[in-house]
């Protein structure tokens, strides 16, 4: 990333209820491409509701504004935002029975070029992204999710980043459930999306993903507010003392 | 490595492709309802045996005494008004082999719903039933050459009566239920089919049932015997015009695999939703002999099927697959039995419904393993998908296992196409019909990969296009 990389996306005010629970209470950010964040929180602060409140999910209402490479796409569907280069990355990615990975993933890159991929260059650049990520090929005649292990959904997560090509992407607890070799493989994929230019924001509880990859700006989140942004040693100094001493920051209405 | 064909003609519904008639110009129609005279005129013109006449008064009989289902749908059951049906329809003088000689109206029918292009394309033999009568038969030289016997019903009983007196109305006795007894008194048409020892038909044969006629009842009659270590595989098909008032559909199908025979026999149902579709299948299947029913209920206004496998001979084996497609109005009543008669037979059976909005799904399943057939083996699996709030299903597994040594499985589940899986679909680019759409294909890929390509190809365009306008 260099200084002067474009805005890829920004969103101002948000606010998201689940039911008739304020769960993210105002929350400003604003991402480059090729730029990493890491959002880090305890359990149950509001992360994950941000992260789908933001892309849509019908059961979150979402309140604010969001652009997307500069246009507005506050009061757009999930699947309007995804073709216009929004992405994220399950925290429990869903099975759907009887839908190979391949045919999901060739409607998915069709629907987000606007045009109909061909089968062969389809495939070609398929199997390079997997073999990227130490897939085996056989995977992509398996059933979507079905079945998958933990790992095995976080790396298809990841393969789907890497062959939708985003300007921007969520990650929503990507490192939860990994053993150390998919954590590695997992990063890799994600440093080598932030080399495509993918601005990202990486909701993660853990410090342990942001061992193998480096965030440029690090957000404390807690009780539905960022309460503290700063600098990859600000997700050190969490490792060390917890999230305890933030509290009164958060008390006091955040940042 | 994709399992979801792509299908063009969005936006086309059933009333353009299938819902249209022709004016009703026939050679012959009974009067309406049901009577003794009736039964005495379908035999009269068909010229048959003594035997057969008489198999079909007593049916008759058997019929009328017999009361109506008092379980499944019965306040649909008993819309059905049995004197406003008419019960016999010839439209042509007479059968014919090339689609030259088909009369032009009934030609073109069968034009618009892609028949004789089929046949061309892919298929071994075809017999195209409009209303009471088969119109146009055709089946490959190399067939008869082997010794195939494929034919409709009627033709059998003239040109192989012997064979047809020795099995008709043995797996399905005329008394088995008030339906089978309307088919034996009124039936017409059908396919008969006899396969010789060690023999392999081994692209499918074909048959399309058309009703064209309102208020019309159409009484195939099906019989298919493969003989010890033949093969064979059929295909049905049928359609009708979209009419506000009820038909009747009641087909009686017998099959008999002899010693370690193999036959598969394929439905796409795709009915107009005023047919009442209430059809009895069964089979027999000796040592060795394997029976598959591939069945598959789109259309019609109420289905009850349930394909049944008696096993006979030792180390048998049956299966079931199903789907059924329940859109608003349209109570798919289906499901299969197995009878375990003898050792260490085997059996499998796998339904998956969808009810849509008003739709309703129901699994009527029964697996019976009699007192000294050891070492049997069932496996039953049920999955049931709603959507939206209204869509109902219900599931009745029945089992009644009378020995020990024996090993069951049994697996029921109902999902909602839900939020979660719309919403993670979503979020790639896919629009919310896309969305479902995909969810459903993948729901049906287990039946849709055991039909020929074509076929599969049609079934997904069906499902496409009654998936259409789905609410959110």
């Amino acid at each position: 990333m260099t200084n002067d990389a474009k805005t890829v996306f920004t969103c101002a005010n948000v606010r998201v209820w689940v039911a008739d629970k304020d769960v993210v209470k105002g929350v400003d950010l604003a991402v480059r491409a090729g730029e990493i964040h890491a959002i880090m929180g305890p359990n149950g602060s509001g992360k994950s509701s941000l992260a789908n409140g933001l892309m849509g999910h019908p059961l979150y209402r979402l309140e604010g504004s969001l652009t997307l490479n500069g246009e507005d796409v506050t009061g757009l569907s999930p699947d309007e935002k995804a073709r216009r280069g929004m992405f994220l990355a399950f925290q429990y990615p869903v099975a759907v029975p009887g839908v190979t990975v391949a045919s999901f993933l060739r409607a998915a890159v069709s629907a987000r070029r606007g045009a109909e991929v061909p089968v062969r260059e389809f495939r070609k650049e398929l199997l390079e992204k997997m073999a990227q990520l130490d897939m085996d090929p056989a995977f992509a005649g398996r059933y979507l999710n079905d079945g998958f292990s933990g790992g095995e959904k976080k790396r298809l997560e990841i393969l789907q980043l890497l062959m939708l090509k985003p300007s921007f992407a969520l990650l929503d607890e990507t490192d939860s459930g990994l053993d150390i070799d998919a954590l590695k493989i997992v990063a890799e994929g994600i440093n080598a999306a932030a080399q495509q230019d993918v601005g990202m924001v990486m909701v993660t509880h853990y410090q342990r993903l942001l061992n193998y990859v480096k965030p440029h700006v690090v957000h404390v989140f807690m009780d539905g507010r960022i309460v503290r942004t700063g600098g990859p040693e600000l997700a050190l100094e969490l490792e060390e003392r917890g999230y305890d001493w933030l509290e009164p920051v958060a008390a006091a209405g955040g940042a | 490595m994709a399992s979801t064909p792509h299908i063009a003609d969005l936006g086309q519904d059933y009333a353009e492709r299938y819902g249209f008639h022709d004016p009703e110009e026939y050679f012959h129609r009974a009067p309406k309802g049901l009577s003794h005279e009736v039964v005495e005129m379908i035999s009269r013109l068909k010229k048959e045996p003594e035997w057969m006449r008489t198999y079909r008064h007593k049916a008759l009989d058997t019929f009328l005494a017999k009361p109506m289902p008092t379980w499944g749908d019965t306040a649909m059951l008993e819309e059905i008004d049995f004197a406003d049906i008419t019960y016999y329809v010839r439209a042509t003088e007479k059968q014919s082999t090339t689609w030259e000689e088909v009369p032009e109206n009934v030609k073109r029918t069968f034009d618009r719903l892609g028949i004789p292009e089929a046949e061309r394309k892919f298929l071994a033999g075809v017999t195209a039933q409009y209303e009471s009568e088969v119109v146009y038969h055709s089946v490959k030289e190399e067939l008869t050459k082997q010794g195939v016997i494929f034919l409709d019903m009627d033709s059998g009983l003239r040109e192989h009566e012997e064979i047809v007196r020795k099995h008709f109305g043995t797996v399905i006795p005329a008394a088995d239920n008030k339906f089978s007894a309307l088919n034996a008194a009124v039936w017409s048409g059908g396919s008969f089919i006899y396969v010789p020892p060690r023999t392999e038909v081994a692209i499918p044969l074909q048959a399309y049932f058309r009703i064209n006629a309102e208020r019309m009842g159409q009484f195939e009659r099906t019989l298919i015997i493969a003989d010890e270590g033949a093969k064979v595989h059929y295909i049905e098909g049928c359609t009708a015009p979209v009419y506000s008032t009820n038909s009747l559909h009641s087909a009686v199908v017998e099959l008999i695999a002899m010693k370690g025979a193999r036959i598969r026999y394929t439905t796409i149902q795709n009915w107009s939703n005023n047919i009442y579709n209430l059809v009895t299948k069964r089979a027999v299947a000796d040592e060795d002999a394997v029976v598959e029913w591939v069945d598959g209920n789109i259309g019609s206004k109420l289905t009850m099927k349930y394909p049944a496998v008696i096993l006979k001979g030792e180390r048998a084996h049956g299966e079931v697959l199903s789907i059924a497609f329940a859109g608003p109005g349209q109570h798919q009543d289906a499901g299969a039995k197995v009878t375990h008669l003898a050792s260490h037979t085997t059996s499998k059976i796998t339904s998956k419904s969808i009810s849509k909005d008003s739709g309703r799904s129901t699994y009527r399943g029964l697996v019976k393993v009699r007192k000294g057939a050891v070492g049997c083996k069932t496996a039953v699996q049920c999955d049931a998908l709603l959507i939206g709030s209204q869509a109902r299903t219900d599931t009745y597994p029945t089992m009644e296992i009378a020995e020990n040594d024996v090993r069951v499985e049994h697996e029921a589940r109902v999902s909602k196409l839900g939020d979660e899986q719309l919403f993670y679909l979503r979020s790639r680019g896919l629009s919310e019909d896309q969305a479902r759409l995909m969810i459903v294909n993948g729901f049906i890929e287990p039946f849709v990969k055991e039909l020929p390509m074509e076929y599969a190809v049609e079934l997904n365009r069906l499902i496409e296009l009654e998936m259409e306008g789905s609410v959110g």
